[in-house]
């Protein structure tokens, strides 16, 4: 197994990789590919696609393929959502909220691409799991927000993506469009299983936006689970959650 | 069932301490909330699963006896509302007037989906895991920093 963390976008970023063959060079092109997300589309680098387009540098005809790909993706996921995921906040895009996600998407499928089967990349928490680890199943715990030494929940997963949205999660990026004054606190945070990382993760961050119905949103979802912790420590968890639970 | 009795009984501690807190009557006890009752078989609670913090369980029973109903509550699935007994200055029991199981009025709020959602108290899983999901680090710091504001606002 081959495995290394770098810190990068702002978070820790780790990629694992089991199967044998594996090299350096596979970790560095991954690491490579973090590294081009960021500077096109980091708000806190000046010289960012990102940060030209929110100083009306470019015109929509600039923007370059991958920018147009995460800006159709953020417009499709507003509408699925009821208006709950929005980039869009005073005047400006700040897609960070679909970007980790989709790159840790792309960075599993140029993985898999390389041949590899059994492995998993974790960009802050945003899980992509592929295979298994020893012919066992992944196992991912869900951190108790109030003590980050400690999980609440062990879940047993392959071949899909896991992603937890919390409260001022680097700077209250998440917020509810719909009444943007208001902090959310009542809701600590929720944990999204979904078909892979890139809907975990978009899903999680509206589902947080939506507050104590984001759960519910959840459970409505078909091919998703959540377990959502509130600030009074009670869990509130979807029907299909517990198959997913390593039993204590 | 001894468990499912004492998740319930922690369930509606909780919901009981949300309420009371929540609709800010002068005469609702607005002291601190006793430490939930652990069933004779030990099965831990939420304050003492294995160091779990819990921002609202502390200790010192200081509500005035009687009876006291919840307002109704939303629990945006269904509607929530409980009555808690109080003798000798402490929390001797916990009913339920509203549970959001209650099939018409879940079915009136959803009537696409069956509402499935099940609460509990988190507790602390000690299994080794190979990967952690959670929010960022500040996230956490927030977090802390609020359960900590939160555990002192009871005293």
């Amino acid at each position: 197994m081959i495995k290394e963390t770098r810190l990068l976008m702002g978070m820790p970023i780790t990629v694992a990789v089991e199967d044998r063959g594996a090299t350096q060079d596979d970790l560095e092109s991954v690491y490579a590919y973090f590294v081009l997300v960021d500077e096109r589309f980091s708000t806190y680098q000046a010289s960012s696609e990102i940060s030209r387009i929110n100083r009306g540098e470019l015109a929509p005809e600039q923007y370059s393929e991958e920018m147009r790909t995460v800006l159709a993706l953020s417009e499709q996921t507003k509408r699925d959502t009821h208006g709950y995921f929005d980039i869009m906040r005073d005047g400006r895009y700040d897609p960070s909220g679909i970007v980790k996600g989709w790159a840790v998407h792309n960075a599993a499928q140029l993985l898999e691409a390389r041949g590899f089967r059994n492995f998993y990349v974790d960009a802050g928490g945003d899980v992509q799991v592929c295979g298994k680890k020893d012919g066992q199943l992944w196992r991912i715990g869900v951190r108790n927000p109030f003590n980050r030494k400690e999980h609440v929940k062990v879940l047993l997963l392959t071949d899909c993506g896991v992603a937890t949205s919390g409260t001022a999660v680097r700077g209250q990026h998440i917020y509810d469009p719909h009444h943007p004054s208001v902090r959310l606190v009542d809701v600590v945070s929720i944990t999204i299983i979904g078909p892979d990382v890139f809907e975990a993760d978009r899903f999680a961050t509206a589902a947080f936006a939506m507050g104590r119905k984001g759960i519910q949103f959840i459970e409505e979802l078909s091919g998703f689970e959540g377990y959502m912790i509130d600030a009074q420590a009670r869990a509130t968890y979807t029907s299909g959650f517990e198959r997913y639970v390593l039993r204590p | 069932m001894r468990k499912l009795a004492v998740s319930a009984v922690i369930i509606g501690v909780f919901a009981f301490y949300s309420l009371m807190h929540g609709r800010a009557n002068p005469a609702s006890p607005s002291a601190v909330l006793p430490r939930p009752t652990t069933g004779s078989s030990g099965t831990p609670t939420a304050t003492d699963a294995g160091g779990v913090t819990n921002p609202t369980a502390a200790s010192g029973p200081v509500y005035k006896n009687g009876t006291y109903v919840g307002n109704v509550s939303d629990a945006q699935w269904g509607y929530v509302q409980v009555k808690a007994v109080i003798q000798g200055g402490k929390i001797a029991n916990v009913q339920w007037m509203q549970y959001p199981s209650d099939r018409q009025r879940s079915v009136e709020i959803n009537s696409y989906a069956d509402p499935q959602l099940t609460t509990e108290a988190i507790q602390a899983q000690s299994a080794q895991v190979d990967i952690v999901t959670g929010a960022t680090d500040s996230s956490i710091a927030f977090m802390e920093s609020l359960g900590n504001a939160l555990s002192q606002a009871q005293a």
